[in-house]
C-alpha cells in the first residue's frame, strides 16, 4: 500500500459550461487542462497560484464534489469518479473563510456535529475537540457561541474540524484566507506540527500566499489559468533563477519618465515598480548582473537619483514571474502582457 | 485514519443514526436558543387563530368550528416549518458552505435529510402543543379524544408524509436555486387555503379536497380532527381508514421520490458543478 500515492492526476480537464441569457449558448470556461500531478504520502504538498487559477477546482474534483470532464484523479488510490465512497472515508477539508456549522451553536457543540458525520463517539470526540482546541489556543472558547466568534477564531474552529477526523489525506483550500497575521502564524505552524507528528499523512493546501507555500510546503505546484506550470520543492524553483539576478532600487520619484523605459532595457527580464510618498521602489529581474549598468545609465539619463540599491535571492513570486511573465498581483488584477 | 473499534463504519447503519441525531440536533436545541420564536412562532399564529375564532362565533358557527382553527393554527406551524427549514434548508446549507461538507462526509445524504425533518418535527412539536394548549385555555376547546393511540398513529403518519414530502422539495428547491425563495413565498398561502387549517376540508367540495389530499397536512389533519371532536365525523372528508391508506401511500411517494431526487441532485451538480457554487 505505501507505494501507492496519496493523490495521483493524470491529464486532468475540467470544463464549466457558464450559462448565458435565455437565447445565448453556455459559454465554456477551462478551469483545468491537462493537469498532472502526484502527491507522494506523508507529503505537505502546495498548489500555488493566483485566484482564478484553478486551485479550488482541483480540490474539489479530488474531494469528489465535481467530476473531471476528462482524464483521472485518485486519492488513496480510489478513483475519485468510481469510488467516491471509499475517498470520502479517507478525506477532510477545510476552506479559507468558510462560515460552516450553524451560529447558534457552541463551538463544542458544531464541532461534535461534525465529528458524529465520522463515526466518531460522543466521548471520544469531544476529547479529541477538547484536545485540538487548546492546541490551536481556542481553549477557553469550548462554550462560546460560534456566531460570536471573530473570523479569526472562526477559522481556527473550521482548523480543528478538518482536523479531528484525523484524515488520511486533508485537504486546505486556502486556509489562511482573510486572517490577521498572528492567526495566519498560529494555523501555519499548528499545520506544520501535526504533519511532523502524523508521518503518514498527507496535506494538499491551496494557497496564492507565496510565503505560505515556501515555509509550510514539501513540493509545490505552480498553477495559473488551469495549467501546472511547474512542480519541484520550493528550493529546487527557485533555483531555476539562481543565473537570474534580482536588484530592488530605491530611487527619487520618476517625475514624468515612463516606468515602460526602464521595462524595455535589454536583458529585463521583470520589472515592478511601486511610487511611494517622497520615493519609489523598482524592482528589476535581470537575465544577467551586468545589465544592472543599463539600468543604472537609464536612471542618470532620466535625472533619477539612486537612493539605495539591494541584491535579493529569487523568491517563489520570483519564480511565479519568471514562468508567467507577470506578477500574481498583475495575474489578479487581469493585466496582460 | 486510525479508526479506533467503537467508531461506526463508513456508510453503515450505526453512522446513519449517528448523523440523523447529530443533525438533528441544531434544531431540537440550538433552535430553542432564539427566544424570538415564542413570538413569530406562538404569538402571531395565536392572532390568526383569534381572528377565525371570532369570526365563527360571530356568525354562530358551531363551537367544534373553533376547535378546527385552534387544531389548524397548531398544523401551520409544521407547514412554516416545512416550507422555510425544510424545503429551502440544502439551499442554506449550500449557500452557508455545509452542504460541500456533508457531501464529503462518508455517510449517507439521506440521514442528513432525515436528521433535519427529525430536528425541525419535534421543534415544532413543541409549538405547536403549546398553540394547541393556549389556544385550548383561551377559547375553552372541548377535546374528546375516543383512541389517543389512534390519534398519535395519525400524528406520526402524517408527519412522516409531511416531511417526506419536505425532504423531496429540499433537493427540488435546491436544483432550483435562488427561486427556491419565491417558491417558497409562493407555496405558502395557497397551502394554508386547499389544506383547509381554518376550516373543515370537506367544505371545498369533493374534487378540490381530492386534490388537496396530496398534501399530507389536509388529509392528515382532518384525520385527526374526526378523532378529536364529537362532531369531527360528521365534517370529515373521508373516513379515518382511508385518509390513513392515502397517508400511506404519501409517505411512501415521498420517501421514495426525496430519495431519488437527492441522488439525481448530487449526480447533476456533481457533474455540473452546481454543488458548492451558486455562480453557475
Amino acid at each position: 500500500m505505501s507505494e501507492i500515492p496519496a493523490i495521483q492526476v493524470e491529464a486532468l480537464t475540467r470544463v464549466y459550461k457558464i450559462r448565458g441569457g435565455k437565447k445565448s449558448d453556455p459559454k465554456e470556461l477551462v478551469a483545468l487542462k491537462d493537469v498532472n500531478i502526484q502527491v507522494s504520502r506523508s507529503e505537505l504538498f502546495g498548489l500555488l497560484g493566483p485566484n482564478g487559477a484553478g486551485k479550488t477546482t482541483l480540490i474539489k474534483v479530488l474531494t469528489t464534489l465535481l467530476a473531471p470532464t476528462s482524464g483521472r484523479a485518485c486519492v488513496a488510490g480510489f478513483d475519485v469518479t468510481k469510488e467516491p465512497h471509499e475517498i470520502r472515508a479517507r478525506i477532510n477539508m477545510v476552506s479559507g473563510g468558510e462560515s460552516s456549522g450553524y451560529g447558534l451553536l457552541t463551538v463544542r457543540e458544531n464541532l461534535w456535529m461534525f465529528s458524529q458525520f465520522y463515526g466518531i463517539p460522543s466521548k471520544e470526540a469531544n476529547r479529541r475537540i477538547k484536545e485540538l482546541l487548546e492546541v490551536v489556543g481556542l481553549g477557553d472558547r469550548l462554550n462560546t457561541k460560534s456566531s460570536d466568534l471573530s473570523s479569526g477564531l472562526r477559522q481556527k474552529m473550521n482548523i480543528v474540524r478538518g482536523f479531528m477526523t484525523d484524515p488520511e489525506v486533508l485537504f486546505l483550500d486556502e486556509p489562511t484566507l482573510g486572517l490577521d497575521v498572528g492567526a495566519a502564524r498560529d494555523v501555519r505552524s499548528f499545520i506544520r506540527e501535526w504533519m511532523d507528528e502524523k508521518q503518514d499523512r498527507t496535506i494538499l493546501l491551496t494557497t496564492h500566499y507565496m510565503v505560505e507555500a515556501e515555509q509550510l510546503c514539501d513540493r509545490v505546484a505552480i498553477i495559473n489559468e488551469g495549467r501546472v506550470l511547474a512542480c519541484d520543492t520550493p528550493a529546487a524553483l527557485k533555483h531555476q533563477l539562481q543565473e537570474a539576478a534580482i536588484f530592488q532600487l530605491q530611487v527619487s520619484p520618476l517625475d514624468g519618465t515612463p516606468p515602460e523605459t526602464f521595462e524595455r532595457i535589454r536583458g529585463v527580464r521583470h520589472f515592478t515598480y511601486c511610487p511611494e510618498d517622497g520615493f519609489a521602489t523598482l524592482e528589476f529581474v535581470l537575465e544577467e548582473e551586468d545589465v544592472l549598468a543599463a539600468v543604472v545609465n537609464q536612471l542618470t539619463a532620466h535625472d533619477i537619483h539612486l537612493q539605495n540599491l539591494e541584491k535579493r535571492e529569487p523568491s517563489l513570486e520570483d519564480v511565479f514571474v519568471h514562468l508567467v511573465g507577470m506578477s500574481m498581483e498583475e495575474v489578479e488584477r487581469g493585466e496582460s502582457n | 485514519m486510525e479508526r479506533a473499534t467503537n467508531f461506526a463504519k463508513p456508510y453503515s447503519t450505526r453512522l446513519f443514526f449517528q448523523t440523523v441525531i447529530a443533525r438533528a440536533y441544531p434544531r431540537v436545541i440550538g433552535a430553542q436558543r432564539e427566544k424570538s420564536w415564542m413570538f413569530f412562532e406562538i404569538f402571531l399564529p395565536l392572532l390568526a387563530v383569534s381572528a377565525y375564532v371570532f369570526v365563527y362565533r360571530a356568525i354562530g358557527a358551531p363551537e367544534t368550528y373553533v376547535g378546527f382553527v385552534v387544531m389548524g393554527g397548531a398544523m401551520t406551524a409544521f407547514w412554516m416549518n416545512i416550507l422555510w427549514s425544510m424545503s429551502s434548508q440544502l439551499f442554506w446549507e449550500k449557500e452557508q458552505g455545509n452542504l460541500a461538507l456533508y457531501i464529503i462526509a462518508p455517510n449517507s445524504m439521506m440521514a442528513i435529510l432525515l436528521g433535519m425533518a427529525l430536528g425541525g418535527m419535534l421543534a415544532t412539536t413543541l409549538r405547536a402543543f403549546v398553540i394547541v394548549f393556549v389556544g385550548g385555555l383561551l377559547f375553552e376547546v372541548q377535546f374528546t379524544v375516543a383512541s389517543f393511540s389512534a390519534l398519535f398513529g395519525t400524528f406520526i403518519l402524517t408527519m412522516v408524509a409531511l416531511y417526506g414530502m419536505g425532504m423531496m422539495f429540499s433537493s427540488l428547491f435546491l436544483l432550483l436555486n435562488r427561486e427556491a425563495w419565491h417558491l417558497a413565498s409562493l407555496a405558502q398561502e395557497p397551502i394554508y387555503l386547499f389544506s383547509g387549517f381554518y376550516f373543515p376540508l370537506k367544505s371545498l367540495g369533493f374534487w378540490l379536497a381530492a386534490g388537496a389530499s396530496i398534501i399530507p397536512l389536509a388529509v392528515g389533519m382532518d384525520a385527526m380532527r374526526q378523532l378529536v371532536f364529537p362532531s369531527g365525523p360528521s365534517l370529515g372528508f373521508l373516513s379515518v381508514p382511508i385518509e390513513l391508506g392515502i397517508l400511506v401511500i404519501l409517505s411512501v411517494v415521498f420517501l421514495v421520490g426525496a430519495r431519488y431526487l437527492l441522488a439525481h441532485m448530487e449526480r447533476l451538480a456533481i457533474r455540473e458543478g452546481r454543488l458548492t457554487d451558486s455562480r453557475r
